[in-house]
């Protein structure tokens, strides 16, 4: 039976600000004034005009002793050292792949910063450069950390760790970069019965946790074999609870995505995409977070 | 046209989903995503819809002028039909590159209402080989989310039930000269019938089975799809097949039926709202574009 539901636009409310937050936080836009006393350094997003510093980006000021700088909320994947990423293969080049991450320019994996099926550590060879192909090819998903970052911003990746590597049969949500929080471990097996990986580049990817830890692999082999539907019911509904909260602007992480998961349960899956029910689910968990820190 | 790149393994975890009636999305293969419909939202035109199928946004403006009945159908007025792909939804239709797609799917629409009931092309006509209405149907794609052409037909429909076009009254002089008088009252306009207007239903071919209202990842892993418009009635008034893949001629029996189906409760669901729009009227809150 075919489900149809068709609705009137309802303008968007204005959220107002939550008591939980611990302090003010100094919002701007693009050409408002910050400050106009002239002790100040400019860091990012800020520019002097006229003995004033004017922002130029729209998000939050943050200040260190003297240095002011803004850091906006809807913007392109920094890179920084250390970071866990999942990216898209987009070119075959060289002695390299160029990964899609979100950001200003396409990320780079090197040849030598891939590991080699069996664990093996020797130098890249002629062979390896050709069977490139065989790895990794255009529209792939890897699981990757940031090794450096280039002088122009681009990132340069490794997946030296059997953790990291090709991914396998899951979905892929993108959500922006500065949602998803910083945590000691991205890689999260949720007792609900699917594993995430959140990216810090805004890359989420959901998949349906392995049996069992395939050491030899190192991320190489993939499963294909067709994915048991309770697994694929979880993997939907996690998929439109990180929906749920991306849209009402809640800050990604395992506990909350964990509890959005528990509020949403009285609904079918396909309902939870729907505008009165996202806000309700998104309300419980945010009262659940609270209670949790309170 | 608009489209992802995925990986192997996710296009088989796409398909294996459609097998078992559960989309990426927690939706069955004949579930519509959740749709946003408001009409009236450009205020220079004769009618004007915006409708909001998921991440697809589809903005369209009627605008009525007079003009000259064509050769063959003297005493019947027309529809034009002009798509304009805008570059805010993907950079490829930056400058010429929504060119291609704009016009094919312009060429859908005429063919789509190109049947002689859909619109009462005759109550167009003013003066019979002089004078009729000439309805400029202009669709603007804001954002490419997949399945552009259910929604443009959405659309359509609701920007033709909002249109207003103004009456006019021939004068005869006593040379034989005709004049045309536009009313001096705003509000008085003839209102158009579209009971018969078509809805199209793409149903693309994934696997095994079909799914109606697929998203730009579902597109990239269906290699066959067909495109039909339905009446309210179920009739179907025209049909395409788009894709490079094959179609089996039962898989298309079953699209047909799936799609007839699919279409008369998109009708009804449809009209259900324009209804409400109507019976609100001004006491309800105008979202327009910046909502």
């Amino acid at each position: 039976m075919a489900a149809i539901t068709m609705r009137l636009p309802v303008p968007r409310k204005v959220v107002g600000p939550s008591a939980s937050r611990g302090g003010e936080k100094h919002l701007v836009a693009p050409g408002d004034t910050i400050t106009t006393d002239t002790g100040y350094m400019r860091g990012h997003g800020t520019y002097v005009e006229e003995e004033k510093l004017i922002a130029s980006v729209a998000g939050a000021v943050e200040r260190v002793n003297k240095l002011v700088c803004v850091r906006a909320l809807k913007t392109r994947y920094n890179g920084e050292v250390g970071d866990i990423v999942v990216g898209r293969v987009t070119e075959v080049q060289q002695k390299r792949w160029k990964v899609e991450t979100n950001s200003r320019l396409d990320s780079v994996l090197l040849l030598s910063s891939m590991n080699l099926p069996g664990g093996e550590l020797r130098r890249r060879s002629a062979e390896d450069e050709l069977a490139m192909r065989d790895y990794l090819q255009e529209g792939d998903l890897i699981s990757a950390e940031v090794q450096s970052v280039f002088s122009d911003g681009a990132v340069s990746l490794h997946t030296r760790s059997l953790k990291y590597g090709k991914l396998g049969q899951g979905v892929l949500v993108r959500v922006s970069p500065s949602l998803v929080k910083r945590q000691k471990t991205h890689f999260h097996d949720l007792p609900c019965g699917a594993s995430v990986i959140l990216g810090n580049n805004g890359f989420i990817w959901i998949y349906p946790t392995p049996e069992q830890k395939d050491e030899e692999a190192g991320g190489f082999t993939t499963n294909l074999e067709p994915v048991p539907l309770a697994d694929r019911e979880v993997i939907s509904r996690l998929r439109n609870c990180i929906v749920a909260l991306v849209n009402q602007q809640l800050m990604l992480f395992d506990t909350s995505i964990l509890y959005c998961y528990e509020a949403s349960l009285p609904h079918q899956i396909k309902d939870i995409l729907k505008p009165e029910v996202m806000e309700e689910i998104v309300l419980e968990t945010r009262q659940r977070l609270l209670d949790l820190e309170g | 046209m608009a489209s992802v790149v995925l990986s192997e393994p996710e296009k088989l975890y796409i398909v294996h989903g459609v097998q078992e009636d559960l989309r990426v999305d927690g939706r069955g293969c004949e579930d519509y995503r959740c749709a946003e419909v408001e009409t009236d939202v450009v205020s220079n035109t004769s009618g004007s819809a915006r409708v909001k199928l998921g991440h697809t946004d589809i903005l369209v403006g009627v605008k009525a002028e007079m003009g000259t009945p064509k050769l063959e159908k003297p005493d019947e007025g027309y529809l034009e039909f002009f798509v304009d792909c805008s570059a805010n939804a993907t950079p490829e239709f930056e400058g010429r590159g929504g060119e291609e797609l704009g016009t094919e799917i312009a060429n859908t629409l005429y063919r789509v209402f190109s049947c002689e009931s859909s619109v009462d092309l005759k109550s167009l006509c003013i003066n019979p080989r002089e004078h009729c209405w000439v309805l400029y149907v202009d669709v603007l794609l804001l954002e490419c989310g997949g399945n552009l052409l259910d929604a443009i037909s959405i659309a359509v429909k609701a920007a033709l039930f909002n249109t207003r076009i103004p009456k006019v009254r021939v004068l005869e002089d006593e040379e034989g000269s005709k004049e045309i008088e536009l009313s001096d009252d705003p509000y008085d306009c003839i209102r158009l019938n579209v009971d018969d207007v078509p809805c199209i239903v793409t149903l693309s071919k994934i696997g095994y089975r079909h799914v109606v209202d697929a998203t730009l990842q579902e597109e990239a892993c269906s290699l066959a799809s067909l495109l039909i418009s339905v009446t309210s009635k179920g009739a179907l008034t025209s049909m395409k097949k788009v894709g490079k893949g094959s179609l089996d001629p039962e898989s298309i029996f079953e699209m047909m039926e799936t799609g007839k189906r699919v279409g008369k409760s998109l009708h009804v669901a449809l009209q259900k709202i324009l209804d409400e729009e109507e019976r609100l009227g001004t006491s309800r809150q105008k979202v327009g574009f910046l909502g």
